[in-house]
C-alpha cells in the first residue's frame, strides 16, 4: 500500500463525508467511544523507514506490528522507553501512537508523547503533512506530533511516526514487599523522590512489587535500601501491563484512574491495582468518576460492556471549544473517527 | 484600527487599561517603554505602543478581554532573555510584561511538583526546591535570569535534556487565558488529563496560543553526585564520533557538549576552565547519579572515550572542578561577547551523524563571508550553537552574518534537522521556517493559531509566516519541482 493510496482514499472520503474509522490490528478496538465508519485498514502501510541507534531515534509507518518494531530495537539493545501496552499480538504502531497509552516504565521514563519527535499526518484534505522530526530538540512550529500523540485518530491518520529510543536497562530486578495500601503509596512516593532507580510499581492486595533498572552498581545498591524479597517478575510485569493479571479480568467495568500520585487511597470498593508511584489507579466501581474528580484527576471507562456512559472525563466547555476548533482545523469535514473520543469531535 | 492616530490610539488604550490597573501598571512615555524595545536578540528593536505590567490574574484577562474588544495586539514577556525575538513588542499594541508574577505558590514535596507564577526564575524554582532535595532540571544557560513563563513559551532547554528532557517534559500544567480572556487549565497534577495533549500543544507555542499565568511543574530527586569527564580530540570529526560511540555503548550522560577550538580559546581567556588549547575539539561528558553508579559509567566513558581517539582525558576531582569545567561552557556566549563587539548565536539541529558535514560546511561560510565562527554544541541531542562573530556598526558585517546565519539554518533542514532546537522563531527565524514547512503545514500551523485566537492579536506575526511572507521571501519548499500555490504573487 502506497501513501498516495491513502490519501485518495481520504480524500474520497471527505467528498462524500463519509466516516472512516482509522483501524491497525485491531488490537484497542474495545478502547474509546464505539468506533464508526468505513474501516480504513492500515496494516498495509507497514515498515521502519530509517533507524539510527546511535541516533536513538527509530521512524516507522504506522502498520508497522509493534512487536516487529520492539523486536529490531531489542537486536540494537534499546526500547521503547514508555513500555506500550499490546492488547493483542496484531498491535501496530500507529494504534499505539493513536491510543497514546503507556506502561509500567511510564512513572519513571515518561509518557509515550514525551518520546514522539515527530509524525507524518493525512489531514481531512487528504493532505500528507510533515511535523517535528527526528532530532531530539526542535521547536520550530507548533508541536503537532505531541498533539497527534493520544487523539485516537480523530484528527488525521499518523502515517508514520519518529519515535526516541533508550538503551535497554543493564540490570533488572523486582523485589516483592508485604504493605497495606497507604502504606504502599507512601513508600511508592518516597522513593521516587530519591534518586533511585525505580522503573515500575504496582500494588495490589497487600503486595507491592518494585522494579529496579539500571547500572549494576545502582541497583544493587538500591534493591539493599528497599529490602523485600527477590522475586522472578518478567512474566508479572507483562501481566500487568497487558492487563492479564487477575484483577483484569471478570466482566465488571474497569476503570483507568489518573490522580496526583501521592493521594491517598481512594476508598473504592471492588479493589483496585495500583501502578506509576500511585498516580495510576485501576478500579472497578462505578463511582469512579466521581473518586477521581475529588482526587483531582480523571477518570476512563477503560473496558466496558456497556458504554452508554462516556468514556472520557468530560471537558470545560472553553477547552472542549478550543477542541472542537482543532478538530475542523484538521478535518472540516469530519471523517475521521467520529465520536470515538467525546460525540462533538 | 488603522483610522486613528497612533498617538489618540495610544491613549485610547492607555485610558482603556487605567480603568482596572494602578498608573504604575500603564506604561506608554517613551522613557518608561524603551526598557521593553527588544529581547535577548538586540538586532530587532520596537518601541511598544503601551506596557502593560498586571499583578493578578484577573488584571491578566481584563487586559486580554479588553484588547480583544478594541482589537489590540498583545505579546506577552518574561524576562526578555530569549533570542529569537518572540517577545518583540508590537509597536501598535500592549506589550504584555509577566514580571510581576514572581511568586513559588507550593511546593509539594511529595508529589515532588511546585506551583509557581510565570515570572519566576528557571533557577528560583530548584533554589526553592532544594531544602526537600529536589530540584527543577531544564537548564537554559540563562537559567539564573529566565522565567518559567518563557521556557514554556519557548520549550526551553539546557545541556541536560539529553536525559531529562525539555520544559514539555518536566511541566504538568498551565493556567491562563486565551486571547479572548477565556481562562484555561491544561494538562493537570495526575500524569495525563483528558482530550487532546493541549499541555505539550501551548508548550513551545511562543505565546501565541494562550497567556499563561500559573504553571505547575514536575521535581526530580537531586542525583547525589555528578562527576564530568573532558577529553580532548586532535579532530572535530573525531569527537563526533566519540559521541556517537558513547551513545552505541548504552550510556545516556546527564549531559555531553562539545566545543570547538575557537570557542575553548575564547572561554580560557574570560573564565580559565582549564581547557585542553592544543585540542581541536573537547567534549565533556557529565554522569550523575549515586556514588556507585556514577563510578562505574564515568570508567566506561573513559573506555570508550580512549577508543573513540580522545588525546588527553581528566575527570573532575570535586565538586568545584566539575563546576570550573562546566563554567567554560556555561559562559560561551558572554565570552565570546569580550573577543568580538556583537555575536549571533544560532540554534539549529542536526542528526549527530551529520556533524562533520556540518561543521565543513561552517568552516566553508566562514571563508565565504570573512566572518569568525567558533561553535559549542549540544552534541548528545545534536543541538548547534554556532557564534558568528561580527560588528553591528559595520552594516555589511551584520548583513553577511545573517545571510551566513540563513545558509547554516537552511543546511540544518537540508541534512535532517531543524531551524531551531530551542531558541524558538521568533521574528528571527520566521523567513526559514518557508524552508523548513510547505506552504499546506504552514497553513495548518495557521488554522491552529486561529483555533484559539481567531482575531490574531496574541503574538502576530511571530514564528509562523503567512504564504505570502514566505513567497516574498522568495525560498518556498519545493518539492517535485513543482512550485505550490502559483496563484500567489512572486516578488
Amino acid at each position: 500500500m502506497t501513501l498516495e493510496a491513502l490519501q485518495e482514499r481520504i480524500r474520497q472520503a471527505a467528498a462524500r463525508k463519509a466516516p472512516l474509522r482509522l483501524r491497525g490490528g485491531g488490537s484497542k478496538d474495545f478502547y474509546g467511544n464505539e468506533p464508526r465508519g468505513e474501516v480504513l485498514d492500515t496494516r498495509g502501510y507497514a515498515g521502519i523507514v530509517s533507524y539510527e541507534p546511535t541516533e536513538l531515534v527509530v521512524t516507522a509507518r504506522c502498520g508497522t506490528p509493534l512487536i516487529e518494531l520492539e523486536q529490531a530495537l531489542r537486536e540494537n539493545n534499546q526500547c521503547l522507553p514508555f513500555e506500550p501496552p499490546h492488547f493483542g499480538p496484531e498491535a501496530t504502531l500507529g494504534g499505539c501512537v493513536a491510543a497514546g497509552l503507556s506502561g509500567p516504565r511510564r512513572a519513571s521514563a515518561g509518557a509515550l508523547r514525551d518520546f514522539v519527535l515527530g509524525v507524518r499526518l493525512v489531514d481531512g484534505h487528504g493532505r500528507a503533512l510533515a511535523f517535528g522530526g527526528q532530532v531530539m530538540k526542535n521547536v520550530a512550529g507548533y508541536d503537532l506530533s505531541r498533539l497527534a500523540a493520544g487523539s485516537l485518530g480523530t484528527l488525521g491518520l499518523i502515517a508514520e511516526v519518529s519515535l526516541k529510543v533508550l538503551p535497554l536497562p543493564a540490570v533488572e530486578l523486582t523485589l516483592e514487599v508485604e504493605m497495606n495500601q497507604a502504606a504502599a503509596l507512601d513508600a511508592m512516593n518516597a522513593w521516587a523522590g530519591q534518586p533511585l532507580p525505580v522503573s515500575a510499581t504496582a500494588w495490589h492486595a497487600g503486595r507491592l512489587c518494585v522494579r529496579l533498572s539500571g547500572a549494576e552498581p545502582a541497583v544493587r545498591a538500591a534493591a539493599m535500601k528497599i529490602g523485600g524479597t527477590r522475586v522472578e517478575a518478567g512474566q508479572f510485569w507483562h501481566e500487568v501491563r497487558e492487563q492479564r493479571h487477575a484483577f483484569f479480568g471478570g466482566r465488571e467495568p474497569l476503570w483507568r484512574v489518573a490522580v496526583p500520585s501521592n493521594c491517598p487511597p481512594l476508598g473504592a470498593p471492588g479493589g483496585t491495582l495500583i501502578e506509576w508511584s500511585g498516580a495510576l489507579r485501576w478500579l472497578r466501581t462505578r463511582d469512579a468518576r466521581e473518586l477521581a474528580a475529588k482526587a483531582g484527576g480523571h477518570a476512563t471507562l477503560f473496558r466496558s460492556h456497556d458504554k452508554r456512559e462516556s468514556v472520557f472525563t468530560a471537558l470545560d466547555p472553553v477547552v472542549m471549544s478550543l477542541h472542537r476548533r482543532l478538530k475542523a482545523a484538521f478535518d472540516p469535514a469530519g471523517i475521521f473517527n467520529p465520536g470515538r473520543l467525546y460525540a462533538e469531535l | 484600527m488603522g483610522e486613528a492616530l497612533p498617538v489618540v490610539r495610544q491613549a485610547e488604550v492607555a485610558r482603556a487599561l487605567r480603568a482596572f490597573l494602578p498608573a504604575r501598571a500603564v506604561l506608554w512615555e517613551e522613557e518608561d517603554t524603551r526598557p521593553y524595545e527588544c529581547d535577548g536578540l538586540t538586532a530587532y528593536r520596537q518601541l511598544p505602543m503601551v506596557v502593560a505590567l498586571p499583578e493578578t490574574e484577573e488584571q491578566v484577562r481584563r487586559i486580554l478581554e479588553t484588547c480583544a474588544g478594541m482589537k489590540v495586539p498583545v505579546v506577552p514577556r518574561g524576562a526578555g532573555t530569549g533570542l529569537s525575538g518572540g517577545a518583540l513588542p508590537p509597536g501598535d499594541g500592549v506589550l504584555l510584561s509577566m514580571a510581576k508574577f514572581m511568586r513559588v505558590l507550593r511546593v509539594d514535596a511529595p508529589a515532588r511538583t511546585a506551583v509557581v507564577q510565570p515570572g519566576v526564575r528557571n533557577a528560583a524554582i530548584s533554589e526553592a526546591a532544594a531544602p526537600f532535595g529536589l530540584y527543577y532540571a531544564p537548564d537554559p544557560s540563562s537559567q539564573i535570569a529566565c522565567t518559567i513563563g518563557g521556557n514554556v513559551a519557548e520549550n526551553s532547554g539546557g545541556v541536560h535534556c539529553l536525559k531529562y528532557g525539555l520544559t514539555v517534559h518536566n511541566v504538568l500544567r498551565l493556567r491562563g487565558f486565551t486571547a479572548a480572556g477565556e481562562a484555561v487549565e491544561l494538562g493537570s497534577h495526575a500524569p495525563d488529563a483528558p482530550g487532546y495533549d493541549l499541555l505539550a500543544l501551548a508548550i513551545g507555542s511562543e505565546g501565541m496560543l494562550i497567556v499563561v499565568t500559573e504553571v505547575t511543574v514536575k521535581l526530580l530527586p537531586k542525583p547525589q553526585c555528578a562527576k564530568v569527564v573532558m577529553a580532548s580530540f586532535d579532530d572535530v570529526e573525531k569527537a563526533g564520533g566519540a559521541v556517537a560511540d558513547v551513545i552505541a555503548a548504552g550510556i545516556i550522560p546527564a549531559g555531553l557538549e562539545m566545543m570547538d577550538r575557537p570557542a575553548t580559546h575564547a572561554v580560557e581567556q574570560f573564565v580559565g576552565a582549564g581547557y585542553d588549547l592544543d585540542a581541536a575539539a573537547i567534549l565533556l561528558c557529565e554522569s550523575d547519579g549515586t556514588p556507585e553508579e556514577v563510578e562505574h559509567e564515568i570508567a566506561r566513558v573513559r573506555e570508550v572515550l580512549a577508543r573513540a581517539g580522545a588525546t588527553r582525558m581528566s575527570v573532575s576531582r570535586d565538586e568545584a572542578e566539575r563546576l570550573r569545567f562546566w563554567s567554560g561552557r556555561k559562559s560561551a556566549f558572554p565570552a565570546v561577547g569580550r573577543i568580538s563587539p556583537d555575536y549571533y548565536c544560532m540554534d539549529g539541529t542536526i542528526p549527530r551523524k551529520r556533524l562533520g558535514e556540518v561543521l565543513k560546511f561552517i568552516g566553508a561560510m566562514e571563508k565565504k563571508y570573512g566572518l569568525r565562527c567558533p561553535n559549542v554544541f549540544h552534541a548528545g541531542d545534536g543541538n548547534l550553537h554556532p557564534l558568528i562573530l561580527y560588528d553591528a556598526n559595520d552594516a555589511d558585517e551584520l548583513r553577511r552574518t545573517e545571510l551566513f546565519a540563513a545558509e547554516v539554518l537552511e543546511k540544518c533542514v537540508e541534512v535532517g534537522g531543524t531551524i531551531t532546537g530551542e531558541h524558538g522563531v521568533g521574528v528571527e527565524k520566521i523567513d526559514q521556517m518557508c524552508v523548513q514547512f510547505r506552504p499546506d503545514e504552514l497553513e495548518l500551523f495557521l488554522a491552529v493559531k486561529r483555533a484559539f485566537d481567531p482575531a490574531m492579536l496574541l503574538n502576530p506575526g511571530k514564528a509562523i509566516p503567512t504564504l505570502t511572507r514566505c513567497a516574498e521571501f522568495g525560498r518556498m519548499h519545493v518539492r517535485g519541482g513543482r512550485l505550490p500555490h502559483p496563484e500567489l504573487p512572486r516578488f
